[in-house]
């Protein structure tokens, strides 16, 4: 038989009996579209976790204060203390040879007023090198510099989503004046949105020098996190490792557990929470997969029901020679070219639910070109293992007993 | 004295269901040479069938010995049966066995699928068949369940043709037809006899196997009479 032949006779047998193919397609329809539009949202989820998570900064380590040590048996709890002390991030400025910028930060929130407009927001109280720590980017003006800080300038760089709040969606808020805990400061720069939401949103800040905030708003030397960015990716855990050898001894504990501070490391953040979000995509991929398991299924009823329905047609093409070898491959032919279709409509619609999903807006789902192999390999697969059992009970009829058959 | 085409020696079939042996055919012995046109005659439960199975290469005998145009068959295995039956014999049944939803072209064609002719040439071919079993040539597009009992009975006719087989083996080709389409149908295999074809028409009617020109009377599993008969259409020429 050639394969002109062969597609001849599934053509002609599978439009036969239009319905019953075109409900048997849809199993596998169902199975593929699912995969590819569950794979592609948890996909989208995970890159978009990702890629928030980089935008706080790369290769960024923060400090933050833990519960204080000898406080009695009441723990206050963490990032409430003021173990962290100025001096902690000189030293760690001067003695950490793997971090490449340093910044200081003291961030508490305040009410923050420009003409009849008020909005409360976190100022964030820090130093010029935080831009490049955190990658922030600047829109107009300028960040702080290294004069500002010195001088305790009161000058402020807005965030874009604070810029809406007080001065209107776009307006230009650049050397006018706003009243920031009744402190007037006066804005330098706009920050580039990073598209950011919730309570640490960082379009939804004021950054000042770290001095303003102390002497102005805070009234202490404290600070509440300092923001450390190691030299490349490779260093990370060695800084990691330096800074909390180096604040260890600084505050003169013997016993790790015991520290009265955090480093937290972004790569580790990120590791962890991609790790959830592929998880969940397995789980969906998964269930998605049953439901493919389940339209093979359908393809096996139906070749079997076709099988026996089409005995005697079996007989006669043996009879006039057919080989149990040409019987099988017609069979399984058309059940793979079955699931094929399915599986082509299914990319397709998958496709189409995660565009419809992207367009929601609630995670960009991606759709990429391993899935859609993955899932055309699956599909005809799925017509391999689901065809064989009809197409050798087909092949393995006996030609008289086919002939009879009623 | 022409080729012999089939050599059956002692041919016997036996069928075990279970404990139960049914012996079908008791050593059967005949031969058929090349341009005969035989009947097998018998009632339901003679072994005709049986008979026709074995001769076609559809089934073995369990012991005996066949020689279908000098290929031993007893011995052959699926695969080999397969080709023989392509390549020697051209069936013929009671209920035409056409493809339905194919046309009259593709059913004629399709021995040639297996055989692994170039499409390119099975048209041709198929043409000509069909012009031998008397089909008109306006049905040739048609879908073979657009046609009268008579007509499908020609497209298997011509199907049994294409691959110009040593032996057309008939298993009750009028069964499914009318009496005057039947006529028609064994009137089509005395032509191709007349034209050299060696045909074998199983049936369990009289007036069919008067049709041919040696008529083989089976009955319990033994042939009972085997003798040479006057085509019926010969003898009303006489009596005219």
């Amino acid at each position: 038989m050639t394969v002109q032949d062969l597609f001849i006779e599934t053509y002609s047998a599978l439009s036969a009996n239009k319905v019953r193919s075109g409900l048997t397609i849809l199993g596998i329809v169902i199975g593929i579209s699912s995969v590819i539009a569950l794979v592609g949202v948890g996909q989208g989820a995970t890159s978009s976790i990702t890629s928030r998570i980089s935008s706080l900064g790369s290769n960024l380590l923060e400090v933050i204060p833990g519960a204080p040590r000898n406080a009695g048996p009441v723990s206050l709890g963490f990032g409430n203390a003021t173990t962290l002390t100025p001096d902690d991030a000189a030293a760690i400025k001067k003695d950490v040879p793997d971090a490449a910028a340093v910044a200081a930060e003291l961030t508490r929130r305040y009410q923050a007023t420009y003409k009849g407009n008020n909005t409360n927001t976190q100022v964030i109280g820090t130093e010029p090198s935080y831009p490049q720590i955190r990658n922030v980017q600047i829109d107009s003006g300028s960040f702080i510099t290294n004069q500002q800080e010195k001088t305790y300038a009161k000058v402020a760089v807005i965030g874009p989503t604070t810029r809406d709040n007080l001065f209107g969606t776009g307006a230009d808020p650049i050397g006018k004046t706003v009243k920031i805990n009744k402190v007037q400061f006066k804005i330098i720069g706009v920050t580039v949105s990073k598209g950011g939401s919730g309570f640490n949103n960082s379009d939804d800040a004021f950054y000042i020098p770290i001095t303003t905030a102390q002497r102005y708003l805070a009234g202490s030397a404290s600070i509440t996190a300092v923001d450390v960015q190691a030299k490349d990716q490779n260093s990370i855990s060695a800084a990691q490792q330096e800074i909390t050898t180096l604040l260890l001894s600084r505050h003169r504990i013997s016993d790790p557990t015991q520290a009265d501070f955090n480093v937290l490391n972004q790569a580790d953040l990120e590791s962890s929470l991609s790790s959830v979000t592929t998880t969940l995509t397995l789980l969906l991929g998964a269930i998605a997969g049953i439901s493919l398991l389940v339209g093979g299924i359908g393809i096996m009823n139906m070749m079997l029901t076709t099988v026996t329905e089409r005995t005697r047609e079996i007989g006669l093409r043996k009879a006039i020679g057919a080989k149990s070898a040409d019987i099988s491959l017609q069979f399984l032919v058309e059940a793979i070219v079955l699931t094929f279709l399915g599986g082509a409509i299914g990319i397709l619609l998958g496709w189409g639910i995660a565009d419809l999903v992207t367009s929601f807006g609630v995670v960009t789902a991606s759709v990429t070109w391993q899935s859609v192999l993955l899932s055309f390999g699956v599909s005809a697969l799925v017509g391999i293992v689901f065809g064989f059992y009809p197409a050798s009970r087909a092949a393995g009829l006996k030609p008289i007993d086919a002939l009879k058959y009623e | 004295m022409a080729k012999t085409i089939i050599d059956c020696r002692k041919i016997s079939k036996t069928y075990v269901n279970g404990d139960v042996k049914t012996t079908v055919l008791k050593g059967v012995s005949f031969t058929i040479a090349e341009g005969e046109f035989v009947a097998v005659i018998g009632p339901s439960g003679s072994g005709k069938s049986t008979l026709m199975h074995i001769l076609g290469a559809l089934d073995t005998p369990t012991d005996g010995e066949y020689r279908l145009d000098g290929v031993n068959v007893a011995n052959l295995n699926d695969n080999q049966l397969a080709e023989i039956r392509s390549q020697k014999i051209g069936f013929v049944f009671q209920s035409f066995n056409l493809l339905a939803r194919a046309t009259v072209l593709r059913n004629v064609e399709l021995p040639l699928v297996y055989t692994k002719v170039p499409a390119d040439q099975r048209e041709n071919l198929a043409k000509r068949a069909l012009k031998s079993a008397g089909l008109d040539e306006d049905r040739y597009r048609n879908r073979s369940n657009q046609l009268s009992g008579g007509q499908q009975q020609r497209v298997a006719i011509a199907r049994a043709l294409i691959n110009n087989p040593s032996i057309i083996l008939a298993d009750e080709p009028t069964g499914n037809l009318d009496q005057k389409t039947g006529r028609v149908v064994l009137n089509t295999f005395q032509q191709l006899n007349d034209a050299g074809r060696t045909i074998v028409l199983i049936t369990h009617d009289q007036y069919v196997a008067e049709h041919a020109n040696r008529i083989i009377h089976i009955r319990d599993g033994n042939i009972l009479e085997d003798q040479p008969n006057k085509p019926l259409q010969a003898r009303m020429e006489e009596d005219l």
